[in-house]
């Protein structure tokens, strides 16, 4: 088992408590979708896995390690088996992507080398082939701040790649994104994902999307897990219960 | 330079003619990741020229005849007295303190008002959305000749002709004030949606009216948050004018006790008392600041 | 029920409006007798002030020659100016960096950041001064010291408050990432920055400059003390000098601060 998530809980100190006893398990190569209304805990439960957020209780088992329970040194040396991508992106936008895809090779480097920026041949050209990977080689040159929204994701994607990860966590990748690019962002993730065996766990807030590109699916509403099945499962009154809505129509 | 296309196109033209990437490499065949665009060496450029001048200058600076470690022995001495141990020496008694504090406050607050007022004037013909815009530069640019020149130069000016004091001290302050107003209120006033003000024209409004019924109540905490952020400004101000052009005041107490006296614990007793009241406004101007202007 | 509740707001605005008015005039009032400021006399004097400066204060040929004089105390002060922003720059961007929301290492070190700029920044330049000028007497240095510490206070805050702004969601990847602090610092977080950084500099530089010449009133250096000088000695066609030689200087510094903040856009 690559990723348990074992009972977490998080009440944050507003005492708005974001999530309750969540768990759930991710297989390798598995690609996953998180769905669920907007506040139900998605965001939350991503960002516990790989302590960017401290839960209150539980554990999350990575690669047989509790993530929630290391520190400083070693926290950091196992983040780097974990990828993840951002709704907004998160990149430098004066940097060109190349410079930025090389970011996701600082945490293999020692902290003179890494403030520097000194980059040797190998990693260098590794950048280059992720970039060619998401189909992004003419742009590699290109100041991050003149891509597309689609393209500025997909950046975003081969940094999470030069990690090597066995895990890439998406949060909301596609929600800034116009129906064209999301598919084109889509594509490239299940892809080059499978294609070299690492798992994907995605938040999604489009039910559509999670359906079309997902192994299996987990809802979400309010803190707790209410859905963990196929997308075939997925039934309508299903994904009524998870958005607890009954003028949803699909 | 990339062109930005739509969307649509660029997942086609990707997905149609991917073309492997065009490595660079410098001198020694090593990968290039960096693009040395104008953007990039400019800071650079710039930040190895204003090094170097810092450098020259600390070197060639005049230092006077002083020594230079037991100055700063001297200094820290002299915190020492004036931060932990401020009293009053009898000269003057905490009541012309008091006096003081109110004379600074008050040259602040004249000078914030007067200003305030006239740079609203000035500030309905120099927003771009209500007003013309050769006016609206012809103001600017008189402004930015305004805040060339240094507050303090401004009072000597003016007390040239009507002497030291008050007078001369509000009126010189009120150049940079009315400048400063002048830009921000400008800003504010071209925040506001447009559709209210285009509403009351449409109906038939005088200027005056559009100006009281829809500009004033639109951007009222605005100005007055800037207002108050000039005030805070002024203060400190009014302290230096007090100090170098003898306007009175806190800052010409001080002058006095550290240039005539050397009383150190009276200094204490000022530094804390300014400190105090500086800090308040800083306070209070953050918390508007965040509340009530938009952030452009 | 919808006009009632605009009507409402509205009446509320305005009684705002006056309330708000009202107060300033009785403040104003009770200041002013306090103060001793007669408006109309301050007001009268305005006209009658530009007129006599632009008949004293134009150039003559005495003005002219003390030109070089003028220009070297000038460019004294320009450098003390670009000096003290650079050493505050150096000092401002460690505090910035261990102290911001973003990049800070604790709490400790936050609040110790944010009362060290409060504490520099909030002593008025002139109370600096004459602070130092007890222990470092009357030269450059004094004026150089006193600029440099109201900077640092100044440039602390503003850069705290651009990481802030700025550097959040950089932060937020690269931590992710498992680079080391000092990576995320030097890789994400001053590249994100830089601009802003430089736009902050050039801005305290320009600034400076008005605070120099204040300054150098009282520690007796540069282009201050020259105008103070010629202002004692009644010289009002040397002082004119000097106040037009500020206004270009000035006024060039900031036509090239945008040119360069275009550039590095």
């Amino acid at each position: 088992m690559l990723l348990q998530v074992d009972s977490i809980s998080k009440t944050y100190s507003n005492g708005k408590q974001a999530l309750k006893d969540i768990s759930f398990q991710l297989e390798k190569g598995e690609f996953v979708s998180i769905i669920g209304p907007s506040g139900a805990g998605k965001s939350t439960i991503l960002r516990c896995i790989n302590q960017l957020i401290s839960a209150n209780e539980g554990a999350v088992f990575f690669e047989d390690e509790d993530m929630q329970r290391l520190k400083k040194k070693s926290l950091r040396l196992k983040r780097r088996r974990i990828g993840m991508i951002f709704q907004h992106y998160n990149l430098v936008s004066r940097l060109t992507a190349v410079e930025n895809v090389l970011h996701g090779r600082l945490g293999y480097k020692s902290a003179v080398k890494g403030s520097i920026g000194v980059y040797n041949e190998e990693e260098k050209q590794e950048a280059f082939d992720l970039l060619e990977k998401v189909g992004l080689s003419e742009f590699a040159y290109t100041r991050c701040d003149e891509l597309s929204g689609g393209q500025k994701q997909r950046v975003g994607i081969a940094r999470a790649l030069m990690q090597r990860p066995a895990l890439i966590l998406c949060d909301e990748p596609i929600a800034s994104l116009d129906p064209k690019s999301s598919k084109v962002v889509m594509d490239y993730l299940r892809q080059v994902t499978k294609e070299l065996d690492i798992a994907c766990l995605v938040n999604l807030h489009q039910v559509e999307v999670a359906i079309d590109y997902s192994d299996r699916i987990i809802g979400v509403n309010s803190g707790n897990v209410v859905f963990s099945g196929n997308p075939d499962e997925l039934t309508t009154n299903q994904i009524n219960q998870i958005y607890q809505s009954d003028e949803l129509l699909l | 330079m990339v062109q930005r296309q739509s969307e649509l196109e660029l997942a086609v033209t990707e997905t149609v003619l991917a073309q492997p990437t065009k490595i660079r490499r410098n001198a020694k065949k090593k990968i290039r990741i960096r693009v040395w665009k104008t953007y990039r060496i400019v800071p650079w450029v710039l930040f190895t020229l204003l090094t170097s001048i810092s450098i020259y200058t600390l070197f060639t600076m005049d230092y006077g005849e002083v020594v230079l470690l037991d100055a700063t022995r001297q200094f820290f001495t002299d915190l020492q007295r004036i931060f932990l141990q401020p009293r009053l020496s009898g000269r003057f008694s905490f009541e012309t303190l008091l006096q003081a504090l109110g004379m600074t406050v008050g040259l602040a607050v004249i000078t914030t008002l007067l200003g305030g007022v006239t740079a609203f004037l000035m500030a309905l013909f120099t927003a771009r959305n209500i007003s013309h815009s050769g006016l609206s530069n012809a103001i600017r640019t008189v402004m930015s000749f305004i805040r060339a020149v240094p507050t303090i130069l401004w009072v000597m000016i003016f007390s040239i002709l009507i002497g030291l004091g008050a007078n001369a001290a509000i009126i010189g302050m009120s150049f940079h004030t009315i400048a400063y107003l002048t830009k921000v209120f400008s800003e504010s006033i071209e925040e506001i949606d447009s559709g209210v003000i285009e509403a009351l024209r449409a109906c038939g409004a005088s200027w005056w009216q559009v100006v009281f019924q829809a500009i004033l109540p639109s951007c009222m905490t605005a100005l007055l948050s800037w207002l108050f952020i000039r005030f805070e400004i002024n203060f400190t101000n009014a302290i230096a004018v007090g100090a170098a052009a003898g306007a009175g005041g806190l800052g010409f107490q001080l002058a006095m006790t550290s240039s005539f006296y050397f009383d150190f614990h009276e200094i204490g007793v000022l530094v804390y008392m300014i400190l105090a009241v500086v800090a308040i406004l800083e306070v209070v101007a953050i918390r508007l600041r965040k509340k009530y202007i938009i952030h452009a | 029920m919808d006009k009632t509740l605009n009507q409402d707001l509205f009446r509320k605005k305005k009684q705002f409006l006056f309330v708000t008015l009202f107060s300033f005039v009785v403040v104003y009032v009770v200041f002013s007798q306090f103060v001793g400021f007669q408006f109309g006399a301050a007001i009268a004097a305005i006209p009658q002030s530009f007129v006599w400066l632009f008949t004293n204060f134009i150039p003559t040929e005495n003005s002219i020659q003390s030109l070089p004089l003028i220009l070297s105390k000038l460019l004294e002060t320009v450098l003390l100016s670009i000096t003290a922003t650079m050493t505050a720059t150096v000092f401002s961007l460690i505090t910035a960096i261990i102290g911001s929301e973003t990049t800070g290492l604790n709490k400790g070190t936050k609040t110790v950041a944010r009362v060290f700029a409060s504490f520099f920044r909030n002593i008025p330049i002139v109370v600096w001064a004459m602070v130092l000028l007890l222990s470092f007497k009357q030269n450059e240095f004094t004026g150089y010291l006193a600029i440099t510490f109201t900077t640092y206070g100044y440039l602390t805050r503003s850069f705290m408050e651009t990481i802030d702004e700025v550097a959040g969601s950089i932060t937020e990847a690269m931590t992710a990432t498992g680079a080391s602090y000092f990576a995320i610092i030097f890789q994400g977080v001053l590249p994100m920055v830089f601009g802003q950084l430089i736009s902050w500099i050039l801005f305290m530089i320009e600034n400076n400059i008005r605070d120099a010449t204040l300054v150098g009133i009282l520690t007796g250096t540069g282009i201050g003390f020259l105008f103070d000088l010629y202002y004692k000695k009644f010289r009002y066609d040397m002082a004119g000098m000097v106040i037009l030689t500020i206004v270009i200087i000035v006024i060039a510094l900031e036509l090239s601060s945008n040119k360069i903040r275009r550039m590095i856009h």
